[in-house]
């Protein structure tokens, strides 16, 4: 009987195992060896040339913005969605008069939120091109006073994609805080209104902490998806990135020095040590939000 | 309370899960690690030659074309090329497709050595010239140039196309690359609306083109000028002319060689000066915002008088512009009264790039295919229908033309050799970049003249200094 069921897991994993090491694993190598030549994508021959290609990196100031930019969200965007996802999650679930049910609308409100992520992610930076329309043709320019350049202002256009990035992300972490929260026993609630704890601390006191395990999932998602953002950037800004390289991102720093610049050898650098990035970052999340859960 | 593994478990699991997607860009291009060198392209293995078949193709071997889908299709392909290639080799079977994306389409086919003839290589997503070059991968025109034309056994190819085509589909000393229109830039209006106004147009001096400007800007009537501000090349193409003008060809040619310096010029400094003041004063509000299409749709509209643009504007507006809006084009004012070069300069450089590919099955029927495209009669068929004017010497002649090409056609013969064009671009694609965005900064006053030479004197120095990149130079 053991022998059966090895065989009849074996013979389950093979397939999947040999896909994911022909499309997983063995570019992987390969990008690792690309990033120590120089090839240019279209000969048969890359020629070795070492570090090379790391050395040049170090002085290349636009990736170091980049770098810097995705710092900048990896901070900014989890905080943000999570504390914007969990208020509205909040008044839709427990927000009400009584403690223990949304408040009116709700039902209306959550497919509401949950409309952006439906929406394909190209649609997503094509519409706001139009809302952020540098001209009166612009739906937030027609009724501002002085026409402010939302992408076209170097100072700004970081700060539009971040909204971008937020008002996409938000529907779907109200879901999963609702679906969290109501998975937390209503008596709990019922007991804290009893005492007579205003809305406020029912929501510090008793939400929060029992939604901690699904706070620690989202952010870990959400710092993925900042170190991770290329299409809105690609998409919706001047320059693929631009103005003057003000909002690009390591994706599509190697995605231009790949398919315009025709540098792979270079740009697989880049992702080399994107992937540097990725596990320190996965390594820190671990270590900082390892916590006790609360069981009920 | 209890500590539970499994969710760090699980945490562990969609941080293994980051690792694996994020790099996916880079390794992207693994997909494409060629498996070792193909060997050198074996030279082609011509069949008997004739008066009718020059390059002794042999009739019955099929090949491919790929075309840049740029809002065209393959319109041209099928409606012109394909047809007169036909009634010589019937029997040649054309296999073609039309791409808006051909890097992607293409280049792994040329890096696994089984690409197409003929590449039409164009638009947003075209593969690097440079990085082609390098890799050997285009095969050598020069006996296109040498066959017959398909007009005129008597006329040699190299005589019916503009010896500036020849020289800018040179690289390295051999011509490989078939540029099948001949782009001719300038300041565009239009005329009736100019004529409404009473604005005069074609002015002769920067003095009056200033004063043209502050007459647009105190009628009220619209915004002065505009470019396509989120590609600033339109306007860098601009200031260059206008450098090139102040300080002659030479000013072009040091910047294209890399050459220390080039961009501390006094002519760029001069011409960088002067558009950065109509940048600070005579800009459509929220140029930089918009892309070409949307200014050139204001200017449709009648919001802005003047824009910077290539030939192909009257085509690529024609669903946009209203009827009797009458196109027309003037080209850039002397700047002083010492100018190198004469009023009427322009910058006309020929452009969509074709070339057939070194490593493919079939590329003497590549070649063949495009001597059919340089006879007049393809030539003169594909100005009616892209609107822009060819390489090919008189392709154009009896043809009923558009108001706009009209004007550009009339002002590229009244420049006659006082032509200048710049060719960084296609040779270093990065240093285009990084010219385009400082020039949208100083545009907008964000980049001072100083600044704007700073930081694209260290970009030249640093491309210079890229062993990784193929240097080129031109005389």
């Amino acid at each position: 009987m053991r022998y059966g069921s090895s065989r009849f897991i074996i013979g389950f994993l093979a397939a999947p195992v040999l896909i994911y090491a022909i499309y997983v694993i063995a570019p992987y190598a390969q990008a690792f060896y690309i990033a120590l030549t120089n090839w240019r994508g279209v000969n048969a021959t890359p020629e070795f040339i070492g570090l090379e290609n790391f050395r040049r990196l170090f002085g290349d100031g636009i990736f170091w913005k980049a770098v810097g930019h995705n710092a900048l969200l990896l901070v900014l965007l989890p905080v943000l969605t999570l504390g914007i996802a969990l208020f509205f999650a909040f008044l839709l679930n427990v927000g009400g008069k009584s403690g223990v049910s949304g408040i009116w609308g709700s039902k209306i409100y959550r497919v509401v939120f949950f409309f952006p992520q439906v929406l394909a992610i190209a649609i997503v930076a094509a519409l706001f091109q139009q809302v952020f329309r540098p001209d009166s043709g612009g739906m937030i320019n027609s009724v501002l006073p002085e026409p402010v350049g939302f992408l076209s202002d170097p100072d700004i256009a970081l700060w539009s994609i971040l909204g971008v990035l937020v008002w996409q992300a938000v529907g779907f972490y109200v879901v999963l805080f609702s679906a969290g929260m109501a998975s937390i026993p209503k008596d709990l609630f019922e007991a804290a209104a009893i005492d007579g704890a205003s809305r406020v601390s029912l929501f510090f006191r008793v939400t929060l902490p029992l939604l901690w395990d699904t706070i620690q999932v989202g952010w870990v998602y959400l710092g993925i998806a900042a170190l991770d953002v290329f299409a809105i950037v690609w998409v919706m800004t001047a320059e693929h990135g631009g103005p003057d390289s003000s909002t690009t991102v390591m994706a599509a720093e190697i995605y231009r020095n790949a398919f315009h610049y025709f540098q792979f050898g270079y740009a697989s650098a880049m992702g080399v040590v994107l992937f540097f990035f990725t596990v320190g970052f996965a390594a820190l999340a671990l270590r900082l939000s390892r916590r006790e859960r609360v069981e009920f | 309370m209890a500590h539970t593994p499994l969710t760090r478990r699980e945490l562990l699991r969609s941080a293994a899960l980051a690792g694996i997607l994020l790099p996916a860009a880079g390794a992207l291009s693994a997909c494409a690690t060629p498996a070792g060198n193909t060997g050198a392209p074996t030279a082609p293995t011509a069949g008997a030659k004739s008066a009718t078949n020059p390059l002794g193709i042999a009739d019955d071997k099929p090949f491919e074309v790929v075309i840049f889908d740029g809002g065209l299709g393959d319109a041209y392909f099928t409606d012109i090329h394909q047809p007169l290639f036909k009634t010589k080799y019937p029997k040649i079977e054309i296999k073609h497709s039309a791409t808006k994306e051909v890097a992607k389409t293409l280049q792994p086919r040329l890096a696994g050595g089984t690409p197409p003839e003929v590449i039409h290589n164009q638009g947003a997503n075209a593969m690097d010239t440079g990085a082609l070059v390098q890799d050997g991968q285009l095969f050598d025109l020069t006996t296109l140039l040498e066959a017959p034309s398909w007009d005129d056994p008597n006329v040699k190819v190299r005589d019916t196309i503009l010896p500036s085509a020849i020289e800018l589909g040179t690289y390295d000393g051999k011509y490989s690359v078939l540029t099948y229109t001949s782009g001719v830039w300038g300041i565009w209006y239009s005329k009736k609306q100019f004529d409404e106004n009473g604005w005069q147009a074609s002015p002769k001096t920067w003095d009056e083109f200033l004063a043209l400007l502050e007459t647009i800007k105190k009628s009220g009537k619209c915004a002065p000028f505009t470019y396509a501000g989120k590609h600033p090349f339109y306007v860098y193409e601009t200031i260059l002319t206008l450098a090139a003008k102040i300080g002659g060809i030479d000013v072009l040619k040091r910047i294209d060689n890399l050459e220390d310096g080039a961009w501390k010029a006094e002519p760029v400094k001069q011409a960088a000066t002067a558009f950065a003041e109509i940048g600070a004063k005579y800009l459509m509000p929220g140029t930089a915002g918009l892309d070409h299409v949307q200014t050139q749709t204001a200017q449709n509209k009648g919001k802005v008088a003047l824009l910077p643009c290539g030939v192909w504007l009257e085509n690529e507006q024609k669903d946009s512009t209203p009827e009797g809006f009458d196109y027309a084009v003037f080209p850039l004012p002397d700047f002083s009264a010492s100018d190198a070069m004469p009023y009427g300069t322009v910058h006309a450089r020929p452009g969509e790039d074709f070339f057939v590919a070194a490593k493919s099955a079939n590329p003497l029927a590549g070649v063949e295919f495009m001597r059919g495209m340089l006879s007049k009669e393809a030539a003169g068929k594909y100005v009616e229908l892209v609107s822009t004017p060819s390489v090919v010497k008189g392709a154009a002649e009896g043809l009923q033309l558009k108001p706009g090409l009209t004007s550009a056609n009339a002002m590229l013969s009244a420049a006659g050799d006082n032509t200048t064009y710049f060719r960084f671009r296609q040779w270093y694609l990065p240093m285009h970049d990084e010219v385009a965005a400082a020039t949208g900064q100083l545009m907008n006053g964000r980049l001072t003249v100083e600044k704007w030479i700073e930081r694209i004197e260290k970009k030249a120095a640093d491309i210079k200094a890229d062993s990784s990149v193929k240097k080129f130079t031109r005389t």
